[in-house]
């Protein structure tokens, strides 16, 4: 059986199971950290760099989410140095491709945007790199739309650990990664996808959408992928 | 007590965040006898004047005439605020700047035309090769964010800043 451990968490002592991550063990003492990438049930992917945490000792920033927690580790989840990284983080993520808000289906139900307000990023520092990005919309239900997406790869991870099909993957590099379907061909000619919806379901922004919503009308149900994940974690 | 002199304009924009600014209704009696409305859609003033306290601007930069007036507007005011998506972020005019602008004029003037085809060279403003947010051309002080921002956010805007201070937004302003 794992171990229990202590670690420090914003000063509070909190018992962790050896092997958790720091974001694992805050979320468990009611601490929130800002998340994008992290989705509870399916593997940690430490993309977004949302939930930057400072750890005593330690020079440069850890992500929470895949950073294990440690015996007597001391752990900051929030500070002036953090909320300066993370908005910059964000807003880097608004300038790579075309968010446009107001005219989005997800508008008021984006986890980019309420992050933005809540970090209090009113406006974005750095020039817009306005891409040319196409908008698949081969597939009988869904779209995905390339302009909205922040590469965060839930649904690369729900399509293969829960739903088992494996459609999605990020290919290209750098400014140049895109998500795509099997190995880059339309969504639509996908042999292994299912049409479940999951990857619809957890896609933080307005880029994986069902058809037929208009603008902020996309709402979705992330904890129902999440109790399905939580359900085949304890069959395993 | 001398009342502040305020401005208000549109650039690159729909007019919505002036709908928005009117929506504050009858608060507004509230405020009035507190500024000068010394320039914007509702007076008479044909030229932005000089010396003005606070200018609010709703649009993006998108031609030769926003240009010039936003570079006015910034000289002539000490506070400069950004209202709404289109000013803050170029929103919904930006959705054209993927695309070159002669493409974009052709496909309207020349392809979207049925007669008189031709791209025009006078009274209309040259297209600028992106629409841009305000705080790409000129400093701005104050960004409030919305499609349009509420009557409400406007109003507590307005307020903060006629008592001196810079209104937080933190939580309470968004995109869209
Ligand atoms: S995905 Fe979110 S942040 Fe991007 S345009 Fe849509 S609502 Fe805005
Ligand atoms: S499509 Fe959505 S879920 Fe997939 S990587 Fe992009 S933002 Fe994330
Ligand atoms: S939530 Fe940890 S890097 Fe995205």
């Amino acid at each position: 059986m794992p171990s229990q451990i202590t670690v420090r968490i914003d000063g509070v002592l909190c018992t962790a199971t050896e092997g958790q991550t720091i974001f694992e063990v805050a979320e468990a003492n009611g601490k929130v950290i800002p998340s994008l990438c992290h989705m509870e049930g399916v593997s940690p992917a430490g993309s977004c760099r949302l939930c930057l945490v400072e750890v005593a000792g330690v020079d440069r920033l850890l992500p929470a989410c895949t950073t294990p927690a440690q015996r007597g580790m001391a752990v900051t989840t929030t500070s002036d140095r953090l909320v300066r990284h993370r908005r910059l983080a964000l807003e880097l993520m608004f300038v790579e491709r075309n968010h446009v808000c107001a005219v989005c289906v997800s508008n008021g139900h984006c986890e980019l945007q309420a992050l933005a307000m809540s970090l209090g990023v009113t406006y974005v520092r750095y020039p817009y790199n306005s891409p040319r990005l196409p908008v698949d919309v081969s597939h009988p239900r869904f779209v995905l739309d390339h302009n909205r997406c922040i590469l965060c790869s839930r649904c690369v991870r729900v399509c293969d650990e829960i739903e088992g099909a494996h459609v999605w993957d990020i290919g290209g590099r750098g400014i140049g990664s895109r998500v795509v379907a099997e190995l880059d061909q339309p969504w639509g000619d996908s042999q292994a996808c299912t049409s479940c919806g999951k990857c619809v379901q957890v896609c933080p922004t307005g880029a994986l959408v069902e058809k037929g919503y208009g603008v902020e009308e996309m709402t979705r149900s992330n904890s129902a992928v999440a109790r399905l994940a939580m359900k085949k974690g304890a069959a395993s | 007590m001398t009342k502040a002199r305020l401005a208000t304009t549109w650039l690159d924009g729909c007019s919505g965040c002036h709908m928005s600014l009117l929506d504050i209704d009858e608060a507004l009696v509230a405020v009035a006898p507190l500024i000068d409305l010394v320039y914007g859609p509702l007076v008479d003033a044909q030229e932005f004047p000089q010396d003005v306290d606070v200018a609010i601007v709703e649009g993006a930069v998108s031609n030769q005439d926003d240009l010039e007036k936003i570079r006015l507007i910034r000289r002539n005011s000490h506070i400069l605020v950004a209202l709404g998506d289109c000013a803050v972020t170029g929103n919904v005019p930006a959705m054209r700047n993927p695309i070159a602008v002669k493409t974009i004029l052709e496909r309207v003037y020349v392809e979207g035309a049925d007669t008189g085809k031709g791209i025009p060279t006078e009274v209309v403003p040259a297209l600028l090769k992106q629409a841009l947010p305000l705080h790409d051309v000129v400093k701005v002080d104050l960004h409030l964010p919305g499609c349009p921002p509420s009557a409400r956010l406007i109003l507590f805007v307005i307020k903060e800043l006629l008592e001196g201070r810079v209104p937080d937004l933190k939580s309470s302003a968004r995109f869209g």
